[in-house]
């Protein structure tokens, strides 16, 4: 289909090679394996049918008002975002392996780095991962690398989805032990979390928010962690930190992130962007790709792929990960996303998010059978009681075509079924909320 | 070192001027924010503070000074650079999919979830594998899926005691890096004098302790392995599973099912075969296919079709879970979808004709001056070494990826597969012409020249970039990594 050759080029380079045709060039395949039955369509679509199909399945996604969080937020793009990231000079391009023709790619990766590190306040970045989840696997398995212990304390509020990728990044042994610290008023209960700390805990990994919505006490968990002797790996959602404590501040080891926060579109879930930092004595640790600044012969300052030596294509099976393809074009969309932000816009997003959150709350918490479920202070969604959350959703989805949040009683059975997840970003309007508040007002 | 001229390549936040603003986020709700004092942030992020105009100038230059397949002949082997339809772009910027929450209600996400159960039905049609999960987002983690599915069939079996890997030489690292994250031992096989694997040597290592025997199909040289037949058959003897290396399937699509070689597990990368943009380093998206007898261990959920109705499906007891939040790079994996809807089944199959017959062009047009490490034809790919002249004066195949740049041309993969020396590995793909061809190997051919008359001239390449030569093993030495 995109292929340019002519029947007339095929003719001259078949000529060129010294044989008749391409099933010569096919020898070395046993014949029996050739041209076999495909059972595929006969015909394909020109690219005004291919859109039309594509447009088609799109609009068979309903599109409901939606106040969905647990991991994955809808932002507002903007405009110089999206356009400046279709630019086919990035799109198009690969791994810059050839540095001196890479420099654009690569100085956005280092900007990219520096802004990650800025935002979390940590001393290196990598230049990405795959997402939240897997960049949360590859730190905790940092962690137990680094301090060559096996217990990993994790809060029981921890997004179950981290939770289970979590233990897939850990499927190598089964000597691994995993302990939930449980929580109290849905925040990490610090007696517990005392008691369950001992000199061969490799690292306390907690979410701050947590999946509830709350902003954990992350110093104090730092403090306690350290205190023991184990290392600090935190997930943090970049969008809160225009107003929350970044994980630098409280001396995290590793910090880690869901980069799609940083207005990257939710595509039912991917591709999405893990951050990943640490403090620099375990920069070495680091897993994938990272960027660095150089001089080339002239001493002009130029950006190379560095500290290779962990990685897979060298290392092989004694690299620091298997990773090699990352999310650099998400990372590069985060890039440009910040820059257009900067501190004060940082802080505007955060702001935003925790008042539309803070506004819904209020308004939803005072319809007729409703109620917040925790007292704590949350930064963009919470846990409202509704009666029967599951039923709820499926009735307003239908008559309302609102999605009211995410059911928590199959993800936490002790919570009961009225349990609901709700999530007001910057996207969400008065308007939006109101709508939501009538639906419930209805329906409960 | 943060100190060096500043003169045209200054970083964003060099860029900097407090007080300028780019994109703003009115507030206009009544209600207020609840931060508790201790957990408040104490000082604001060093973020550029520039204005939106600062900001798209800054980017737009920076993406000037960087090839791309859009604006230069990308050869690199193993990486599948082929041309990136633009519908493919529009189609998945389509609100009703750039917009689906990965938690929506399955009846809210009726079109995507149509859109992944035709794709996995497809590739199970072009690969002759039984069950597909698109969940992986690359290669790698393809592999790390892969690996975990034979490891928890092996473990369902009570066989732990497999605990080896098998792989040729000339795999990609993350075939050896992926086992040893999965707590595999990675057992390296030499390859034959023909590149390919030695049924011999493999025998020997075969055993009761094998896992799983990973090949690349056609392998890193290019190379079909000929007597597939007789590996599969020895390995599946030997109680071994078949693990396909599918970073190559461009090679095949079309032309021979995997799963008729006798494949249990096999992945595909859409950045590779279903032209999905590269993105600069990523995102991929990855897939496994795998024969029936493994399909209840791919990770949840998976996509069920009843009654007309697409659904998740997170109840499979032995699924090894997930490989990472949500559900796959779905917005790549939309892109291969309309990559695929517009190729009937012959279309498919002229893909990798088209993409065997330019590499054997590219190889035997080049092969009298750059000796090609095999001397069978080759499949989408070629393995050339430098000419022995230039190596005689000290030129390294380095030298020559450099001096590629000037003529504006992106440099072969180089000094991979591992097992070549001073490899040289093109892979032109199916969407360049015989006339771009045509100029890169009269740009080999001149460098040829040039190296022999004046190796400086290549030692000091590339001339005509932004930068010179850059000095990597200082980068390494005292690293600089941010701002
Ligand atoms: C042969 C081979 N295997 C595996 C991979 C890894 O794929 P990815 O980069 O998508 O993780 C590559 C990619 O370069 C490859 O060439």
């Amino acid at each position: 289909m995109f292929s340019a050759n002519t029947e007339k080029d095929r003719e001259e380079m078949l000529k060129a090679i010294g044989v008749s045709s391409i099933r010569d060039l096919l020898k070395q395949v046993p014949g029996k394996y050739l041209y076999p039955a495909f059972d595929l369509p006969e015909t394909s679509l020109d690219e005004q049918q291919t859109a039309r199909r594509m447009k088609a399945l799109a609009a068979r996604n309903t599109a409901p008002l939606s106040f969905l969080g647990a991991g994955a937020y809808e932002r507002y793009i903007p405009a110089a975002v999206k356009a400046l990231i279709s630019r086919g000079e990035y799109l198009t391009a690969y791994t810059p392996y050839q540095a001196e023709a890479s420099q654009g790619i690569l100085q956005t990766i280092y900007e990219y780095q520096s802004s990650v590190c800025a935002l979390y306040a940590m001393d290196c970045a990598n230049a990405s991962m795959y997402d939240g989840a897997s960049a949360f696997g590859e730190a905790v398995r940092a962690a137990v690398r680094i301090t060559g212990k096996k217990k990993i304390l994790c809060q029981e509020t921890l997004n179950p989805q981290y939770l289970q990728t979590l233990k897939t990044y850990f499927a190598d042994s089964a000597e691994y032990q995993f302990v939930t610290v449980p929580h109290k008023d849905g925040l990490v209960d610090p007696e517990k979390l005392s008691a369950l700390l001992s000199g061969d805990t490799a690292c306390v990994a907690f979410q701050t928010p947590n999946f509830f919505g709350l902003p954990e006490d992350a110093p104090g968990i730092s403090e306690m962690a350290h205190k023991a002797g184990a290392l600090v790996v935190t997930a943090a959602d970049p969008a809160s930190l225009g107003l929350f404590a970044p994980p630098g501040e409280y001396s995290a080891d590793f910090a880690v992130g869901e980069g799609q926060s940083l207005g990257l579109p939710l595509s039912y879930g991917g591709p999405y962007l893990g951050i990943f930092s640490c403090k620099k004595e375990y920069v070495r640790q680091m897993p994938g790709r990272i960027a660095g600044m150089t001089r080339d012969k002239d001493g002009k300052r130029g950006f190379v792929l560095t500290l290779q030596a962990r990685e897979q294509h060298i290392r092989r099976d004694k690299a620091a990960s298997n990773i090699c393809s990352n999310e650099a074009l998400c990372a590069l969309s985060a890039t440009i996303y910040l820059a257009l932000l900067g501190p004060e816009g940082l802080k505007e997003l955060a702001l935003a998010n925790a008042r539309a959150a803070a506004f819904a709350a209020g308004k939803l918490s005072a319809v007729k059978g409703a109620a917040l479920k925790f007292k704590a202070p949350f930064f963009n969604e919470f846990v409202l009681e509704v009666g029967d959350a599951a039923r709820l959703r499926e009735r307003i989805l239908a008559k309302d075509h609102i999605d009211i949040g995410l059911p928590l009683k199959d993800l936490y059975p002790a919570l009961g079924q009225g349990a609901l997840l709700v999530c007001a970003t910057e996207t969400k309007t008065e308007e939006d909320i109101l709508r939501l508040e009538k639906a419930l007002r209805e329906n409960i | 070192m943060n100190d060096i001229s500043r003169s045209d390549n200054r970083l964003s936040m060099e860029k900097s001027d407090p007080g300028r603003r780019g994109i703003r986020f009115k507030n206009t709700l009544k209600a207020k924010e609840n931060v508790p004092a201790g957990l408040a942030r104490k000082t604001a992020p060093k973020l550029p503070e520039l204005s939106e105009f600062d900001v798209v100038r800054h980017y737009t230059k920076l993406s000037k000074i960087n090839f791309s397949v859009d604006t230069h002949f990308y050869p690199l082997g193993s990486c599948t650079m082929k041309y990136n339809p633009r519908v493919n772009e529009e189609a998945a910027a389509l609100d009703g999919f750039a917009g689906l929450h990965p938690l929506a209600h399955d009846n809210a996400a009726q079109g995507t979830l149509e859109m992944l159960y035709d794709l996995e039905k497809r590739l199970c049609a072009l690969t002759g594998m039984d069950a597909f999960t698109l969940q992986p987002a690359a290669g790698a983690h393809s592999e790390f899926t892969g690996l975990l599915i034979a490891k928890a069939y092996f473990a369902k079996k009570g066989q732990d005691e497999r605990t080896e890997i098998i792989c040729p030489d000339s795999a990609h690292g993350t075939n050896p890096a992926t086992a040893a994250m999965l707590g595999f031992n990675a057992i390296n096989i030499k390859s034959g004098p023909d590149g390919r694997v030695n049924p011999d040597d493999l025998k020997a290592h075969l055993g009761n302790k094998t896992a799983v025997l990973m090949l690349t199909v056609p392998n890193t040289l290019g190379l079909f392995e000929s007597r597939i037949e007789e590996i599969v058959e020895m390995a599946h003897k030997a109680g071994a599973l078949i693990y396909m290396d599918g970073a190559n399937f461009n090679a095949l699509i079309g032309l021979v099912k995997p799963g008729e070689l006798g494949v249990d597990i096999m992945h595909i990368n859409a950045h590779k075969t279903f032209s999905t943009p590269h993105g600069g380093g990523g995102p991929g998206a990855g897939g496994i296919g795998v024969k029936k007898h493994l399909e209840e261990f791919l990770p949840v959920p998976r996509i069920k079709k009843e009654s007309g109705t697409y659904k998740t499906d997170f109840s499979c007891p032995d699924s090894i879970g997930k490989v990472k939040a949500f559900f796959g790079n779905v917005g790549v994996l939309a892109r291969a979808y309309a990559y695929l809807l517009m190729h009937s089944k012959k279309e498919l199959g002229g893909i990798a004709e088209n993409a065997i017959l330019n590499a054997n062009y590219m190889k035997s047009r080049l092969q009298e001056v750059y000796p090609s490490y095999s001397k069978d034809h080759c499949m989408h790919e070629c393995v050339l070494t430098p000419p022995s002249e230039l190596t005689a004066k000290g030129l390294k195949t380095l030298d020559i990826a450099k001096r590629l740049l000037d003529y504006g041309f992106h440099a072969p993969t180089i000094y991979f597969p591992l097992i070549v020396h001073e490899a040289i590995m093109i892979e032109p793909t199916e969407t360049e012409s015989k006339e771009t061809m045509d100029a890169f190997i009269t740009a080999m051919l001149e460098i040829k020249r040039e190296g022999a008359a004046d190796p400086q001239l290549l030692k000091d390449a590339p001339h005509t970039m932004p930068v010179k030569r850059l000095d990597e093993v200082q980068a390494a030495r005292q690293p600089n990594l941010r701002w």
